[in-house]
């Protein structure tokens, strides 16, 4: 087990930040309200209202060492109590509309929503199925769309980097 | 009796395996496999009725609860009437089966999880620490997948097919072109096919590597994770570089491959397996050299055989429970290569890790002979507008995907996807029963069934 972990400290894969322009204007928009009030840590609740899982294969990828996302305060949450971001995806299905709504409303004030992926922001393949609402914005307010099918991890992690101002 | 009832009791004798069922108009419909044909078997069912098939086998009850729900026709004697993948309004009131005995008490689970995972619910019935029921209910994910496709040209059917489980999206393709393909007699150039075939390895290797590192991770060996994680990012990042996509969506299409391969994305491949063929057999033998990491895995878990057998249980799940089945073996390319299939008896979470590391090595041996051996030549043929049916049986990550689809017009009529895990999401059940709560994360880790696949 030493040489494996030693090995890991001899060859890092971690990346430098990564910079978005797409999110630049966001970011200023966004940043100085949330900075004051989030600090330099974003802790984030995951959703899936109905996703491919594509999307979630990309969110999970941000913890690998090449992305790393707890280097910049941004960590995952299992309670919506300790969250204040509702990072959600899908094209929101009938059957999911409930459970992320109750997981809004366990959030405390103040809170964002972040609507990952193209079906997540309205845009994607099953968003016209009569068994999906076609967007998270159909039932709660969505405060940053982060477009791709799925997005990229750089992406994801840029977007979520532009509520705290980072980049 | 008829040739319906027969096959039911064929299946329930264990002389076939059930690959779908499904309803189509008026008509109830039963995919069988038997060796290595599939047959599918039609019944025309008069006043919407039909014999139903879990009265005789149980593994149809699913699917002819979700047939039930959302079509016209009804399976008589269907032992289980409750609504499957459509919750309606009455969501909230959903029974789950009684479970009487002293001291016996309730976890419910879900549908929203701890981690990022897909979203589905389970009911554990425990006697202090130990399960002694699991019951599962799915169907968050239903998208409406199949209705979505019905009326569409079959390219913009595909992109529905590749997003069916994004995990995946490669299996799908394949499986959506190939029946499409069959249903308008259109044979892809042989190029595509071995692509298709190196998209597939290369989605294996990504899932499998992902999935080991995650199991470990479970019996928190987080270093497992981290390693595993960079080479399932390597594969993703050399997927990106040779076709454009790190999961490889949209790249299969009927007719072919829309993304060829170049010279430098072959040279990039051999790397990418000349370095996971060098790392991953120290991450195993860490894995074989760390007794608290196998004390969580062995014994746990276990699926019995005569039920892997008896649900046709594909894939990794199977395999470690003894059925000695993998649907490559059926089509091409996969005729003209060389691979072995892993199979195991112990059917615990340690023999689907270990099921999972030799499928990791094949694939990399597939990769380099697909490499060695591309055919050169076109990677798309034309497609008619025309009418037929066609399916195909594609073995994904997981196992065996189903797919038929019947064309009418050069529009798709109606499309049938059968994910593995609707086969195996039960088998999950009585693999539990008798653990601890506290290991159903790594059991339902080893099993790692779809939600996507299945709710459709
Ligand atoms: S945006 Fe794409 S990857 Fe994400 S859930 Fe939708 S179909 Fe899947």
């Amino acid at each position: 087990m030493l040489r494996t972990l030693l090995e890991g400290l001899r060859q890092p894969v971690t990346e430098a930040l990564p910079t978005d322009p797409e999110f630049a204007e966001l970011a200023k928009k966004l940043s100085r309200e949330t900075r004051r009030r989030l600090g330099r840590s974003l802790a984030i609740r995951m959703l899936d209202a109905g996703s491919c899982n594509g999307c979630e294969l990309e969110i999970n990828a941000l913890a690998n060492p090449f992305y790393d996302l707890e280097r910049f305060g941004l960590s995952f949450v299992a309670s919506p109590r300790h969250a204040d971001v509702l990072l959600v995806t899908g094209p929101v299905t009938r059957n999911m509309r409930e459970a992320l709504l109750r997981t809004y409303e366990a959030m405390p004030a103040p809170k964002w929503v972040v609507a990952a992926g193209d079906c997540a922001s309205g845009c994607g393949v099953f968003a016209k199925s009569p068994a999906c609402l076609g967007a998270v914005s159909a039932v709660i307010a969505v405060d940053l769309v982060i477009p791709g099918c799925p997005p990229t991890p750089a992406r994801l992690l840029a977007g979520l980097l532009a509520l705290l101002g980072t980049n | 009796m008829s040739a319906w009832e027969e096959a039911g009791r064929a299946l329930a004798a264990g002389q076939t395996s059930l690959v779908s069922l499904w309803a189509d108009g008026s008509r109830a419909r039963l995919a069988l496999l038997s060796g290595p044909d599939v047959r599918i078997l039609d019944h025309a069912a008069p006043g919407g009725h039909f014999p139903s098939i879990s009265r005789l086998h149980p593994p149809a009850l699913r699917l002819e609860r979700a047939l039930a729900e959302s079509s016209a026709l009804v399976p008589d004697g269907l032992p289980d009437t409750r609504p499957w993948l459509l919750h309606g309004a009455a969501a909230a009131s959903y029974p789950f089966l009684p479970v009487k005995g002293a001291h016996l008490h309730q976890i419910p689970v879900g549908p929203v999880h701890a981690g990022i995972i897909e979203p589905g619910h389970f009911r554990f019935t425990c006697a202090g620490e130990t399960i002694v029921r699991l019951e599962e209910r799915l169907g968050y994910v239903h998208r409406g997948v199949e209705a979505l496709m019905e009326g569409k040209r079959p390219e913009e059917a595909a992109k529905i097919a590749a997003r069916i489980s994004g995990d995946s999206t490669v299996a799908y393709a394949i499986a959506f072109a190939r029946a499409v393909e069959s249903a308008l007699g259109v044979a892809p150039p042989p190029r595509a096919l071995w692509l298709a075939s190196l998209m597939a390895e290369l989605e294996r290797l990504a899932n499998h590597l992902g999935d080991f590192g995650a199991i470990c991770n479970d019996a928190a060996f987080a270093l497992m994770l981290s390693h595993c994680g960079i080479l399932r990012e390597r594969v993703l990042r050399a997927s990106f570089f040779c076709f454009g996509h790190r999961l490889m969506m949209d790249r299969i299409l009927p007719g072919g491959a829309i993304t060829d391969l170049s010279a430098d994305g072959i040279a990039h491949l051999r790397a990418l397996v000349a370095e996971i063929g060098q790392k991953f057999p120290r991450l195993l033998s860490l894995y074989d050299r760390t007794a608290s990491l196998q004390d969580r895995t062995v014994g746990t878990g276990i699926l019995r055989p005569d039920l892997a057998q008896l649900w046709a249980a594909g894939g990794f799940v199977g395999r470690a429970s003894g059925r000695d089945f993998d649907a490559r073996r059926l089509y091409p390319p996969y005729d003209s290569l060389a691979f072995a299939t892993a199979v195991r008896s112990e059917g615990d979470v340690d023999a689907r890790l270990r099921i999972r590391a030799v499928e990791i090595m094949e694939s990399l041996g597939l990769i380099t002979q697909i490499l060695d051996r591309l055919p050169s030549g076109p990677i798309r043929s034309a497609l008619p507008d025309g009418a037929g049916e066609g399916f195909a049986l594609i073995e994904g990550f997981r196992g065996d995907i189903f797919l038929h689809v019947r064309l009418e017009g050069g529009r798709i009529a109606r499309c049938h996807a059968r994910d593995p895990s609707w086969f195996q999401w039960p088998l999950l059940e009585a693999a539990i029963a008798g653990n601890i709560v506290a290991d159903f994360p790594i059991c339902n880790k080893s099993f790692n069934c779809s939600y996507a696949g299945h709710d459709l």
